[in-house]
């Protein structure tokens, strides 16, 4: 029996690379892609805790986050893929016509 | 009963200041005029009515409406509360009555001006002010009134706002009063601390009961109210505001600077009697203001040039006279010549204003002449007013200026009698400068300036709308002076004559017993004044009193006619005769000048270095740029978060989100649940 709390640090770890990686990289698909290793890191301690106090309505939540991740996805890869087409570039520092 | 409608009488021409005032910008003038003369009408009916009932026959001396508590603060509550006496009355008459037919006039000499609608609105605030200032129950619903027309009158004065001499005039008019209200603020104070209350009736009632009660407090509230009097009745040494208050539309001069607001110091007095009666200091002073500024302000409107001027002056001198009479204690004798002063200098007033109106905006004498064929409605209604301010029986002023006259010499008094030659002179004086006035004016010849004065102001006033000057300008002939003057329309000339009429028989209500009369005026004023100084001298005195009050009435006339219609000895052989004395009157004393060197001056001086410099400059001036050093510091830190740059964005969140549960985590350790 794996104890809950390895499935928490084993969550918090994917979580923290999730943030990082979405601090420190450049192109949009990666930090897209953190973004989902952020959810599902939660999604992650969600079952856990499901498991643990034997309740199904975490398990139900995490449906509805991955349901969410999914329409996220088609949304935010459209925008990517309108953004690459207008600029020819996925650099998140160059997304900054708002500015100024 | 009226008095259940007695809130209607100021309300009416406040509805009609707030329908002209808000939306009468867009109204035609028809409407404008139909609206302003309907809220002035409906208050004069409802005092007609109520004049009807409190004469009839077992009618309460007085009426009574009382609000809900205005103000309750430590003890003192002040209400709402109107009262109807006979000497309400008698300025209820003379405001609405009045008023209406300078309301009326206005609707003539106003029709090309520009603001028309604003006009109205402001004449018909002034109205609303005026009647709570009559019919005021307490001294702070009375002040009320009192700075509302200060605040009319402000307004009016600076109609023109565009004319800088006129934006000046009212803001002079404005301090000047500004320092009578501070007297009338710190008697209402020591009336507080006395006695509880702001309330006539429980004011002067604490005082009746007390018949020992003398001198003391009293005196000190009396002279505070009398500094208010001033302010408001234009005396010595408030006067200087009103001649330049001339420079207002000529109805408001009429109705406000003649008939009814600078009167409000004297109904104050008057009002106020039972507390004057007490202190016979300030009743002496009261007579000696009254009597020094009527002969002052005479001499000055004897060498004036402006005839709005001439009458301005005449105003502040018939104002002395009504303050000479509540000095006496002849209390009544002032308010009737108060009421007839209103119809007579009204009268003047709207006829000056009709003479400027034909001679398309000429306010110099001496660039006038000859008129009298050319406006003969004009002449003949003024003539009538010049008689009554002259004092010649059996005009209006006769009568009320003899009984005061009368009242000054057999009063108690100490200097009864110099108060008395005081008023005879001014008396002579005056009946000097008003023919002065009616000759220069209408007789003589017309000037010659008068033809190239019409040229200049055909291109001054083109752009003004100025009837006469738009017939002169189209006209080649250049002979066209006779076609270019004209007499005003019916509706101007309307108010001139039922005023007129009312200069004529308004001072038969008020005939002396001595000659035949009731002396209706003080038997319908004994129960206000009742206590007030006994009337002491035989009908023999009341004769020769009336015959040397006559005489100098015909003198001065005599003089005028002499010097301005026959011109055997002109008046300017004397002035030059006696240079330095002419112009020391001509520049009016140099009281203008002489408050400007030694008041104005000086806290100008004090403003602009101590509170403009140190104040100003330094303390507020210091505490802004430092409040706003503060902010652009902390701005300029907290700023560079807005950097644009997404990942920065996303680095605040986590780190946002981070210290969110730092606080949780800690928050537990520190405070378990």
């Amino acid at each position: 029996m794996v104890p809950t709390a390895a499935y928490l640090i084993l969550a918090a770890v994917l979580f923290s690379i999730g943030v990082t990686a979405f601090l420190i990289k450049r192109n949009l698909i990666t930090v897209f892609m953190s973004i989902e290793l952020m959810l599902n890191a939660v999604n992650l301690t969600f079952v856990a805790f499901a498991h643990m106090w034997h309740q199904v309505s975490g398990q139900i939540f995490v449906f509805f986050v991955m349901v969410v991740a999914a329409a996220e996805a088609a949304v935010g890869l459209a925008i990517i893929i309108a953004i690459f087409r207008t600029r020819q570039t996925l650099n998140v520092d160059s997304v900054d016509l708002m500015k100024s | 009963m009226p008095s259940d409608y007695l809130w209607l009488i100021p309300l009416v021409p406040f509805a009609g200041f707030l329908i002209n005032g808000t939306i009468g910008r867009r109204f035609p003038r028809v409407l404008v005029s139909a609206v302003a003369l309907l809220c002035t009408a409906i208050p004069a009916a409802l005092v007609a009515w109520l004049w009807i009932t409190l004469k009839s026959a077992g009618a309460p001396e007085t009426l009574h409406i009382v609000s809900q508590p205005w103000i309750q603060i430590s003890g003192i509550t002040i209400n709402f509360a109107f009262t109807v006496d006979h000497l309400t009355l008698i300025m209820l008459g003379v405001v609405t009555g009045v008023g209406f037919l300078i309301h009326i006039y206005s609707v003539g000499y106003m029709a090309h001006e520009e603001g028309y609608w604003r006009f109205f609105a402001y004449l018909n605030l002034f109205m609303f002010f005026m009647l709570v200032l009559v019919l005021s129950e307490s001294f702070l619903l009375m002040f009320v009134g009192w700075e509302g027309v200060g605040l009319a009158s402000y307004l009016l004065i600076g109609f023109y706002f565009r004319k800088n001499s006129a934006a000046n005039a009212g803001r002079k008019a404005f301090i000047v009063n500004r320092i009578g209200d501070f007297g009338f603020l710190l008697a209402m104070f020591l009336i507080v601390r006395e006695f509880g209350s702001l309330d006539f009736t429980h004011v002067f009632d604490a005082i009746t009961v007390n018949p020992g009660w003398h001198g003391g407090i009293l005196t000190a509230i009396a002279l505070l109210l009398v500094l208010g009097a001033t302010g408001k009745s234009a005396q010595i040494p408030l006067y200087v505001w009103l001649p330049d208050a001339m420079e207002g539309p000529t109805p408001v001069s009429a109705l406000i600077h003649a008939a009814t607001m600078v009167t409000a110091g004297i109904y104050m007095v008057a009002r106020c009697h039972t507390l004057f009666d007490r202190s016979p200091y300030a009743l002496g002073v009261v007579a000696i203001i009254g009597a020094a500024t009527a002969i002052f302000a005479a001499s000055i409107g004897v060498v004036q040039h402006d005839i709005k001027r001439v009458l301005a002056y005449s105003t502040i001198s018939q104002l002395g006279y009504m303050f000479l009479a509540c000095g006496v204690g002849a209390y009544e004798a002032g308010i009737f010549h108060l009421m007839t002063h209103a119809f007579f200098k009204a009268l003047l007033f709207l006829g000056a204003g009709s003479v400027i109106h034909a001679l398309s905006g000429e306010q110099d004498m001496r660039k006038m002449g000859g008129l009298w064929r050319k406006i003969p409605i004009t002449f003949w209604t003024m003539l009538m007013g010049v008689i009554a301010i002259a004092g010649i029986p059996p005009w209006a002023g006769f009568f009320s200026k003899d009984e005061i006259l009368f009242r000054v010499y057999t009063s108690t008094n100490p200097l009864g009698k110099l108060l008395w030659a005081v008023g005879l002179i001014t008396a002579g004086m005056t009946s000097f400068y008003m023919f002065r006035l009616l000759f220069k004016t209408f007789f003589g010849p017309e000037h010659e300036e008068h033809r190239n004065l019409h040229q200049e102001g055909a291109l001054v006033h083109s752009s003004s709308n100025s009837h006469a000057v738009m017939v002169a300008d189209r006209e080649e002939d250049h002979d066209s002076h006779a076609h270019s003057v004209h007499e005003s329309p019916l509706i101007m000339t309307l108010p001139l004559i039922v005023l007129a009429v009312l200069s004529f028989i308004g001072g038969w209500v008020g005939i002396p017993i001595a000659f035949g009369g009731s002396d209706e005026a003080k038997h319908f004023l004994e129960p206000v004044f009742a206590g007030g100084f006994e009337n002491a001298g035989s009908h023999g005195l009341d004769y020769t009193l009336a015959g040397i009050s006559i005489f100098a009435a015909l003198l001065g006339a005599y003089v005028a006619y002499l010097f301005y219609y026959k011109k055997s000895r002109t008046a300017a052989s004397l002035a030059v005769k006696f240079p330095a004395l002419y112009g020391l009157v001509e520049n009016k004393f140099y009281i203008d000048e002489i408050y400007s060197a030694v008041i104005v001056a000086p806290l100008l001086m004090f403003t602009r270095i101590f509170l403009g410099g140190l104040v100003d400059g330094g303390i507020v001036g210091g505490a802004g740029a430092a409040a706003g050093g503060v902010t652009k510091g902390l701005s300029s830190i907290v700023r560079r978060v807005q950097s644009g740059n997404i990942r920065s964005y996303a680095g605040w969140l986590a780190l946002g989100a981070a210290a969110v549960m730092l606080v949780m985590v800690l928050g537990r350790a520190i405070w378990p649940h």
